[in-house]
């Protein structure tokens, strides 16, 4: 078992299998280990069962074979998904504040800690507007705001910035990655994105089309510190091209 | 007044002609009244008309209040399991098919002749829109956020309150808005039976070829529709203005 460091969960999955109402095989015998603060990024072409993992992993959908086990047994999860799935009749405030609210957290507390987040997240301007004042952008890092606002030891993301321009895309990345550095929880990312999942990560998994078999699993070696500047850095630019071109080796063979 | 002004326009225009094609002979006025003369209805039978224009609002109003709250709760129980949905929706369904006017003896044999009689038709004509539209509604909540709700351990009571019930509310509204015209015609069908209100002045006033006074109660039946309309407009304004598309594009 992956040991507990910092904030975050150590997971380790063990022989998970999953298998859709109509018999289809999403994923076989999986086994992965992930350690307390780390931040993996799981890639794979569409149907591999990226999100079926997530979705386990939160224990929304249970394994239909194997286990999935955490250290510590009882722990805090979030979810961001691909789109920002907002309740557009709150605030941004409420919308914020809606974890704590459903774990029954008194309403002067909770506003105290929503207001916190949404300053880390830069919209503490925007907290009365509704999610149809918002731009995608916005929307989206009020969706990530919600999610921190329960300080979660397990991040999981589902795609989040798949639909969002570039510029915003970066700007969000690093963001992310600076709060994940703060908070040290433990962070899986599923994406499409092989830049996206370079530039964020400290190691990376990538999946087979079929069963869920990871064909790649791989520490990615930039510093930790990443900011915009590592995309146009000549040398740390070049690092970051080595890993996407590993990464994008594995893809391409599946 | 932008907004007055385009359905204000046909109206005068029709009525003007109304009154000219009658005025004139070209048709007949034991069939089509003129205009001023449904306005000399409503004048002379004031009181009988007030009086009648309150029964029916009465009963209308208490009749839509039962189905909507009927309504909802029957589609909270039906969104609750796919089960439940399936033993009972072909009846609510099969029960919108039954003509009003082929049951309303029943009703008066049932609950005897007077208000009574009234509200259970306008109960039964205007329930099945709002069990409709709110089951759509309850069932079409996103999925993710149902997963969100569960994963922060939320309960179906709060789920319910507070997911799905809000998210269901342009779809409570639609039904709302159709079910309430429909809470006059039943009130007005039940009338006819149940011997009051306007549906009763309707009914004796074509005995008495009283075609005026048939418009002028028509005409309030009418204008008692589009209050109850314009209130459901009015809550449909006050709560979806802020988030939802078919409020902000109005």
């Amino acid at each position: 078992m992956p040991t507990e460091t910092g904030r975050g969960v150590g997971l380790r999955l063990e022989r998970v299998r999953r298998v859709f109402e109509n018999n289809l095989v999403v994923i076989e015998g999986m086994d992965l280990d992930i350690d307390a603060g780390e931040f993996l990024a799981v890639l794979g072409p569409s149907g591999c069962g990226k999100s079926t993992l997530l979705r386990m992993i939160a224990r929304l959908s249970p394994p239909d074979g194997g286990r999935i086990l955490a250290e510590p047994q009882h722990f805090q999860t979030s979810f961001v998904f691909q789109d920002a799935h907002l309740l557009p009749w709150r605030t941004v405030l409420d919308n914020t504040a809606l974890p704590l609210e459903l774990l029954g957290t008194k309403r002067v507390e909770r506003y105290i800690q929503a207001r916190a987040v949404l300053a880390q997240v830069g919209l503490e301007e925007a907290e009365a507007r509704y999610p149809a004042q918002l731009s995608g952008g916005m929307r989206m890092r009020v969706s990530l705001a919600r999610a921190l606002v329960t300080e979660p030891r397990l991040l999981l993301m589902d795609e989040p910035f798949a639909a969002l321009d570039e510029i915003t895309r970066f700007n969000l990345e690093v963001q992310l990655r600076e709060l994940w550095q703060r908070l040290g929880m433990t962070v899986i990312f599923v994406t499409h994105s092989i830049s996206e999942a370079a530039f964020l990560a400290n190691r990376a998994v990538v999946l087979a089309r079929s069963g869920g078999k990871i064909c790649l699993d791989r520490r990615i070696d930039l510093p930790p510190q990443r900011t915009n500047d590592l995309r146009s850095d000549p040398h740390l630019g070049q690092r970051l091209g080595h890993e996407m071109k590993l990464l994008m080796g594995a893809m391409e063979e599946e | 007044m932008k907004k007055f002004l385009p359905p204000l326009i046909p109206f005068v225009v029709v009525t003007l002609a109304v009154e000219w094609m009658v005025r004139g002979g070209w048709v007949p006025s034991y069939l089509v009244p003129a205009p001023s003369a449904v306005l000399r209805a409503l004048f002379d039978s004031r009181d009988e008309l007030a009086a009648a224009f309150a029964k029916t609002s009465a009963a209308a109003l208490i009749g839509f209040a039962l189905s909507t709250f009927t309504g909802m709760a029957i589609a909270v129980l039906l969104s609750s399991s796919r089960a439940i949905q399936r033993s009972f929706y072909p009846y609510a369904v099969f029960f919108q098919t039954v003509p009003i006017i082929a049951i309303a003896p029943l009703l008066v044999i049932w609950f005897g002749y007077g208000m009574k009689t009234v509200i259970a038709s306008a109960f039964i004509v205007s329930i099945f829109p709002v069990i409709a539209n709110t089951l759509t509604g309850l069932l079409s909540t996103d999925p993710a956020l149902r997963d969100l709700f569960r994963l922060y351990g939320a309960s179906a009571g709060v789920t319910l309150v507070k997911l799905r019930f809000p998210a269901a509310l342009p779809q409570i509204l639609t039904g709302l808005r159709v079910a309430s015209g429909l809470a006059v015609i039943g009130a007005i069908v039940g009338e006819f039976i149940g011997g009051q209100g306007l549906g009763s002045v309707v009914d004796v006033a074509r005995t008495q070829q009283r075609v005026d006074k048939v418009f002028a109660a028509v005409l309030l039946a009418s204008l008692l529709g589009l209050g109850l309309f314009a209130l459901i407009n009015l809550i449909s304004a006050l709560t979806l203005r802020r988030w939802h598309t078919s409020e902000q594009t109005r």
